[in-house]
């Protein structure tokens, strides 16, 4: 069959795609170049240099700042992942649960709201209840706004999930904490990492609301890159980039291969 | 007796919603037997297959496995054991870890359960994949190894819900002989749930006919295909002619009846009365041509004919009623009736069986 | 009456309760109270009921007291649709080529094109917004390039609507082509050859068998871009620069500064409101399409 009578396909598509890729990366590899750049000036190329990284990875306050984010991410993602997996379970498996809908709505909510309204809301909800703990605070409101996305990914594995294999568990004599552990868990394990690594993710890269809430010492990766890009860009900040971008393509790449492993076995 | 009964099902009844499934059900099945629930979809027999499992509960009435009440059992209480339509094969696990499962849940030592899962693989002739994922497996390989995990914790009764539609005709023909032969050899009462007559008429020592919720009739594959109870069973069992007749004289389970194929004595339903009622002849009852032998021949017209290689239908119209009847090819070719032309045909009313309309 | 559950129905979603209703039900019902409150001296604000933070939005309030007409949030308001409807349109046009493209090459292609679609995803949105900062800054390529061409020499790139169009056109494109692409594939592909096969062109099967069964796709798509564009913060203080704000920055800027919580909250009560009207809109309509569908069917 002739390519030109495809109907399926259109003409223009392919070379649109490409250019849409080119679009997509291009602004990325300009960070990664300009990282290796020697000038001080972004635009002005003056030879290679690694000089940049070794001042990013001696710079304090950005170590201090990564500290605090991944320690409030790995806290609010093992909050929200817990929270998500026990709502996506009553709300999929439950019997005779009332306001499921509702119940469904309330968990997505941070997902319906633009997130400047919520950032703003937990600023005056903890300057009125007087929690002064900054960390706290970070990881109180992240644990909120990663929830729906810890909880999506757990939802549509579970509805995914054939209830033939909890029936044939409990026919062969498991209990229901058997059941749980040994055939419901392990196959919906994709989904709850799934959602985990998007918590993590979404937890990592929040400005709004930790921009909202940064105190003195809780300065998070982006709060502090912000204060860095407001001084003026410098090819530290390229290197920092750069290497942020490494870690997210390793966490991307992790999160794929898991899922594709899970889609595989149903 | 009462000590054989494997499955008591007293009055059950069931709904979903504003639909009721079981209306009252009340039947028993026999130890060591191997008892088969068929009825079309919807009838009510895989909700009932639910129930003996655990799975459902009933609205109200009573399930006894063994004599002992199980109506609020959870299902990993019961010593009863399902092969799923699904399989439900766990995807996660080796086909040594699916059939170990229920061992491992039941307390069993380590050794025991390696020298029963290798048994049961063994038997289904599976030992080869022990190490297998079920995804690695075809349909008919997951199918023993569902049966083989079922079979191991050796349950009291089996249960198998439709367990070969999803297999192709060659393979399901097979699998009724395994599963025939394991349930001799192994003594385990088997409860079959199908809508495929054939598969219950060629496996079962009984058959249980469900249809709207209710047992329409529960017999041997015999009974139910040569004496069904109502228009129900026999309509849903194996193909016939329904005719219009009017009884003229019942006795205990015979009737004498006038139809369009005459007035003749033939076998009917229980306490039949004078009136109008219906008469079931099978198709392959009806003799054509040079096979024509019986109490009662006609002439008659051909009017289609569907060759179907083994056998030939015909469409017939005979004294102002169409009549389907098939016929063996005995001989190549030849035996073909071109459609317009006359034949005689002929029955025995001893094959025929009067119902109430 | 036990089917097979986990039976957690209660406290399986106490914590999802606790949490939403401490950190966000509460919270959204305070800033409610607080778009009430009246503004105080040094930040912060007292409780007294005051529609002044509404009033704000519209008037000026001269020396006397007297309220006067001033344009100046309405411009940002409206600014805020415009940017949030533009980037949902441009985000839609260029996604569905993309996404049928996508949609049309073998299994392993499929999946390599849409992990690279999700991709920049993973990546910190301030650093997606800070390369272009890079590329249309004073010495960044673009000028540069263009420059040497002899195009634009001193053109600024920067700190106007346009550039903040580019970066938040970037930010949202994955959110608009992942739906889509999830809709063309779930697509019957003999539709199409049967839309053609009844003498449609590529245009009327386009319009009359495409657009409807991948309706549920962009609507999703356009819902995902759109609401946090409405809500966007990064873009417009980065790009656009302090002047040329949104909704998101506005809000930003009465608190950031402790200038005034009201009137930020009110603002936030106005963004929140419009978001769920838009939201309410969509499902309604989208449940009036499920109902359409079952008495069809």
């Amino acid at each position: 069959m002739s390519r030109q009578h495809d109907v399926k396909r259109y003409p223009g598509f392919g070379w649109l795609t490409i250019v849409f890729f080119a679009w997509l990366y291009l602004p990325l590899l300009v960070v990664v170049v300009y990282s290796f750049n020697a000038n001080r000036i972004a635009g002005v190329w003056t030879g290679f240099s690694l000089d940049w990284y070794a001042a990013a990875l001696k710079n304090v306050p950005l170590m201090n700042a990564l500290k605090t984010s991944v320690t409030v991410a790995l806290i609010a993602t093992a909050v929200a992942t817990s929270v998500a997996l026990m709502a996506a379970l009553a709300i999929i498996r439950g019997r005779n649960v009332r306001f499921r809908r509702l119940s469904e709505t309330v968990v997505n909510l941070p997902l319906l709201l633009p997130e400047i309204v919520l950032a703003v809301a937990s600023l005056i909800l903890f300057s009125l209840v007087g929690i002064q703990n900054g960390m706290l605070k970070l990881i109180l409101a992240h644990s909120a706004f990663c929830t729906p996305f810890a909880f999506l990914p757990i939802r549509a594995r579970l509805q995914g999930m054939n209830l033939d294999f909890e029936e044939a568990s409990a026919d062969l004599y498991a209990s229901r904490w058997t059941t749980f552990r040994r055939v419901t868990l392990p196959l919906i394990f994709p989904g709850v990492f799934s959602g985990a690594m998007l918590a993590f993710l979404i937890s990592m890269d929040d400005f709004i609301t930790s921009n909202m809430l940064a105190s003195g010492g809780t300065t998070t990766l982006p709060v502090y890159i912000f204060s860095l890009i407001r001084s003026g860009t410098s090819p530290e900040l390229n290197a920092i980039g750069t290497l942020m971008i490494l870690a997210s393509l390793i966490l991307a790449t992790i999160a794929l291969l898991v899922a594709g492993r899970g889609t595989r076995n149903t | 007796m009462d000590r054989d009964k494997a499955v008591e099902v007293r009055g059950v009844s069931k709904s979903f919603g504003s639909y009721q499934a079981l209306k009252s059900v009340s039947f028993d099945i026999g130890a060591n037997e191997f008892f088969t629930m068929l009825g079309p979809s919807g009838c009510g027999k895989t909700t009932l297959l639910r129930m003996l499992a655990g799975f459902e509960s009933p609205d109200s009435g009573a399930v006894l496995l063994n004599r002992r009440e199980v109506t609020s059992i959870p299902p990993h209480k019961r010593r009863v054991n399902t092969v799923f339509q699904s399989y439900a094969l766990f995807p996660h696990m080796t086909l040594e870890q699916n059939v170990a499962y229920g061992l491992e849940n039941l307390g069993w030592e380590r050794a025991k359960i390696r020298a029963r899962t290798g048994e049961m693989l063994e038997r289904v002739h599976m030992s080869a994949f022990a190490s297998r994922k079920p995804a690695q497996l075809s349909g008919g390989q997951r199918q023993r190894v569902a049966l083989a995990r079922a079979l191991a914790p050796e349950p009291e009764i089996l249960l198998l819900d439709e367990p070969l539609s999803a297999l192709d005709l060659k393979l399901r023909q097979a699998m009724r002989d395994e599963l025939r032969n394991l349930q001799r050899d192994t003594g385990i009462t088997f409860v079959f749930v199908t809508h495929d007559q054939e598969e219950a008429l060629d496996m079962s020592d009984r058959i249980a006919v469900l249809g709207a919720g209710e047992v329409q009739q529960i017999g041997t594959p015999t009974q139910i295909y040569e004496e069904p109870v109502n228009r129900f069973v026999a309509d849903f069992v194996g193909e016939t002619n329904f005719l219009d007749v009017e009884v003229l004289e019942a006795q205990a389970d015979r009737a004498v009846i006038r139809s369009a194929l005459g007035t003749f004595e033939a076998p009917a339903t229980k306490l039949m009365q004078k009136g109008p009622a219906t008469l079931s002849l099978r198709p392959e009852k009806i003799n054509l041509g040079d096979q024509a032998a019986g109490v009662i021949t006609l002439d008659a017209k051909v009017i289609s004919q569907n060759y179907m290689g083994g056998f030939t239908h015909y469409t017939l119209e005979a004294g102002g009623v169409t009549l389907r009847a098939s016929r063996r090819n005995a001989s190549r070719q030849g035996d073909l009736v071109p459609s317009g032309e006359a034949i005689t045909i002929g029955f025995l009313p001893a094959s025929a069986r009067v119902l109430a309309s | 009456m036990r089917r097979l559950t986990h039976n957690l129905p209660f406290w399986g979603l106490l914590p999802a309760w606790l949490l939403m209703g401490f950190a966000l039900i509460l919270p959204i019902l305070i800033i409610a109270a607080v778009s009430l409150a009246t503004r105080g001296s040094h930040g912060g604000f007292s409780w007294d009921f005051n529609l002044s933070g509404y009033s704000q939005i519209l008037f000026n309030e001269g020396w006397s007291g007297e309220l006067e007409f001033t344009p100046q949030y309405l411009l940002i308001i409206g600014r805020t649709y415009l940017l949030a409807g533009l980037t949902t349109l441009i985000c839609l046009v260029f996604a569905l080529p993309v996404a049928w493209y996508i949609s049309r090459q073998s299994p392993g292609m499929r999946a390599l094109l849409v992990y690279l679609v999700t991709l920049p995803f993973w990546v910190s949105m301030i650093l997606r917004v800070y390369a272009w900062m890079i590329i249309l800054g004073k010495d960044g390529p673009l000028p540069r390039f263009l420059e040497n061409f002899g195009l634009a020499p001193g053109t600024s790139f920067m700190f106007n609507d346009g550039a903040t169009l580019v970066a938040m056109v970037y930010t949202c494109m994955p959110l608009m082509v992942l739906p889509i692409y999830a809709s063309i594939e779930k697509l019957d592909l003999t539709l199409i050859e049967a839309s053609h096969d009844l003498h449609g062109n590529r245009l009327t099967t386009f319009r009359r068998v495409i657009l409807p069964l991948t309706a549920p796709g962009i609507i999703s798509g356009a819902i995902l871009v759109f609401v946090p564009s409405l809500g966007a913060v990064l873009e417009p203080v980065l790009m656009g620069g302090g002047k040329q704000m949104m909704m998101g920055s506005l809000i930003q800027l009465q608190f950031g500064g402790g200038r005034n919580w009201p009137f930020g909250a009110a603002i936030a009560m106005v963004l929140m409101g419009l978001v769920m009207l838009l939201l309410i809109f969509t499902a309604l309509r989208a449940a009036r399409r499920q109902a359409g569908m079952e008495a069809t069917a």
